[in-house]
């Protein structure tokens, strides 16, 4: 049953970080661009707000929008859908923080070479803000495995469940199970994206 | 080869960082952009690869528009030498010096032996540095880097903007004599900026002094010290244009070709005979090679039979592009008024006395003035 729970609760997870990887990624590398300083703020505010609405709101309100939309407004869909925008802050600010400090100089020596923009974002800024890209993706793995456990309430499965069903039935073991299975997978994903980090940080890079 | 006709620039908050410079850069020559800082010498330069856009005036390559070819095209074939900042960190030595090759399509293979080429054309080991980090090197080895990364698809022409800055005077200097030597065998078409008056006597063939966006006085750097256009030049240049005169003259113009030598097994007396019939106080030694070991001087002539009892060792040498300043001041640190001038096996090319400085100098200013 544990073993269940367990893999529920990081499928749910790492669909949610993947998707929100690509999506806010490729955010941050847009609003970090020349001119798109105002945009930049805007959506980083968004980011913020919505990590200030509380998790159980965002999943009602989620649940009302989609079945307006004729889709499954329980389980895994609108679970994911949280924990995308949940990882989203992390995420963009890191991305374009990273991308917007990449050396001046350095990316003036590109251009002045030849390069075009679009070798300059490939070969020059994202190899040198991957080392800050890839912590703001650790930072919001851990949030989103954290928050997952909430996604049980609304019939996602994961380790929310043993834990709400403790909570039900003055389950104490069940509680702890729950929640300690929580931080242990939080710290082991935690570690291997610290590994992966190391690993594809540029051989330049490492002090 | 390289034309500017009255150009312009203005930024947009208003400020005129080039007002009307016209001059013109052949082929093979080296000219330096020289001004205080905010002169519009790096505007300027960057105007020609285009990194900076012109808001009036034309600049010509090779008789073509330079906006006419399209930007990229245009920065991949003109060589671009900034300080050691601009050294990609997360790419190889050899990667950094292959990012224009990479860029005009080279296959790997062929990167690699062009870096590997133009590393041996630094002096530094292709083999030993290739596949080295920017960050494992020194400063001075980080600006060999730059230059070569510069070099890399072979354009004919190269803009350095202070591309020796950053270091400390010693490595500048020996960088500056292999920029020079190099320059002699490629003869690219060089613009180089710097604010440093010293560099810009010993590295232009001419010297566009520039002064609040205006070009002041666009000569060959003899005419610049010696005939200074107005007030702005002469102070700049400064009233010790004597000792910057050093920098205009190479010690290969001046050295005693085939100086007296002693070989350390020689008998004294036949030195000091050499010595008396030349009316000199001082023989350098060479060993049977050619090699540089020593100097006899007069004073110790008395303290023993062979020349090797009396010689006295030194390590202080030039060689024969060095410029007088550079030697004057390895003569100073010697104690000697001659310094040996060798060649990179450390065979003797010639020896310069104070007293060839001396004329040199004199000559130098007879010239122009007259």
């Amino acid at each position: 049953m544990l073993a269940g729970w367990i893999v529920d609760h990081l499928w749910i997870s790492l669909v949610a970080i993947g998707i929100g990887a690509i999506l806010g990624v490729t955010t941050g590398i847009f609003i970090a661009g020349k001119g798109r300083e105002r945009t930049a703020e805007v959506v980083l505010y968004f980011a913020e707000i919505m990590m200030t609405v509380p998790s159980l709101a965002l999943f009602g309100l989620l649940m009302l929008l989609l079945s307006r939309m004729g889709l499954s407004a329980i389980g895994f869909l609108p679970a994911v859908i949280t924990l995308i925008a949940y990882g989203q802050l992390p995420i963009l600010r890191n991305t374009c923080t990273a991308i917007r400090h990449v050396d001046p100089a350095i990316i003036e020596a590109g251009r002045g070479m030849g390069m075009n923009e679009r070798q300059l974002l490939f070969k020059i800024k994202l190899p040198l803000a991957l080392p800050v890209i890839m912590a703001g993706l650790r930072n919001a793995m851990v949030l989103i495995i954290g928050i997952a456990a909430i996604a049980a309430l609304i019939g996602a499965g994961g380790l929310g469940v043993p834990i709400f069903r403790g909570l039900r039935n003055a389950r104490m073991d069940l509680i702890i199970i729950g929640g300690v299975s929580v931080s242990v997978l939080a710290l082991l994903v935690d570690g291997l994206m610290a590994l992966l980090e190391r690993w594809i940080t540029p051989k330049g890079l490492k002090g | 080869m390289i034309r500017l006709e009255r150009v312009i620039k203005i930024y947009t908050d208003g400020t005129e960082a080039v007002r009307e410079v016209s001059l013109e850069v052949g082929k093979g020559e080296l000219c330096v952009l020289l001004g205080p800082s905010g002169c519009g010498k790096t505007t300027t330069m960057k105007m020609i690869n285009r990194l900076i856009s012109a808001t009036s005036g034309k600049i010509y390559i090779d008789g073509m528009d330079n906006t006419s070819i399209d930007e990229n095209e245009l920065r991949r074939n003109i060589g671009y030498a900034i300080q050691d900042l601009g050294l990609f960190p997360h790419m190889t030595v050899g990667d950094n010096i292959g990012t224009v090759p990479a860029l005009k399509g080279w296959p790997k293979a062929k990167r690699r032996k062009r870096a590997k080429e133009l590393l041996e054309l630094l002096r530094m080991d292709p083999d030993g540095f290739i596949d080295k980090y920017p960050r494992e090197l020194s400063g001075g080895q980080r600006q060999r880097v730059g230059v070569a990364r510069a070099l890399g698809g072979d354009p004919p022409i190269l803009l350095m903007d202070e591309p020796f800055g950053a270091i400390d005077p010693i490595t500048r200097v020996g960088l500056q004599n292999e920029f020079l030597k190099i320059q002699q065998e490629l003869h690219k078409t060089v613009i180089f900026v710097t604010h440093d008056i010293y560099e810009a006597i010993k590295m232009g063939d001419r010297i566009a002094l520039m002064k609040g966006g205006r070009l002041v006085q666009y000569a060959p750097p003899a005419d610049l010290l010696y005939r200074p256009k107005d007030e702005f030049v002469a102070g700049f240049v400064g009233a010790d244009r004597g000792l910057k005169g050093l920098q205009l003259i190479r010690t290969k113009e001046v050295m005693w070709r085939s100086p007296p030598t002693a070989k350390p097994e020689e008998e004294v007396k036949a030195g000091r005979e050499r010595m008396e019939r030349q009316g000199i106080d001082w023989l350098a030694v060479i060993d049977d090679e050619g090699r540089f070991t020593g100097w006899v001087v007069s004073s110790n002539l008395e303290r023993g039979q062979k020349v090797k009892e009396i010689m006295s060792t030194s390590a202080i040498v030039a060689t024969r592009n060095a410029v007088l300043s550079e030697a004057l001041s390895l003569m100073l640190t010697s104690g000697l008024n001659v310094l040996a001038i060798v060649d990179r096996h450390n065979r003797l090319e010639g020896v310069l006395t104070f007293q060839a400085i001396q004329e040199a100098l004199r000559e130098a200013a007879e010239e122009v003035t007259v």
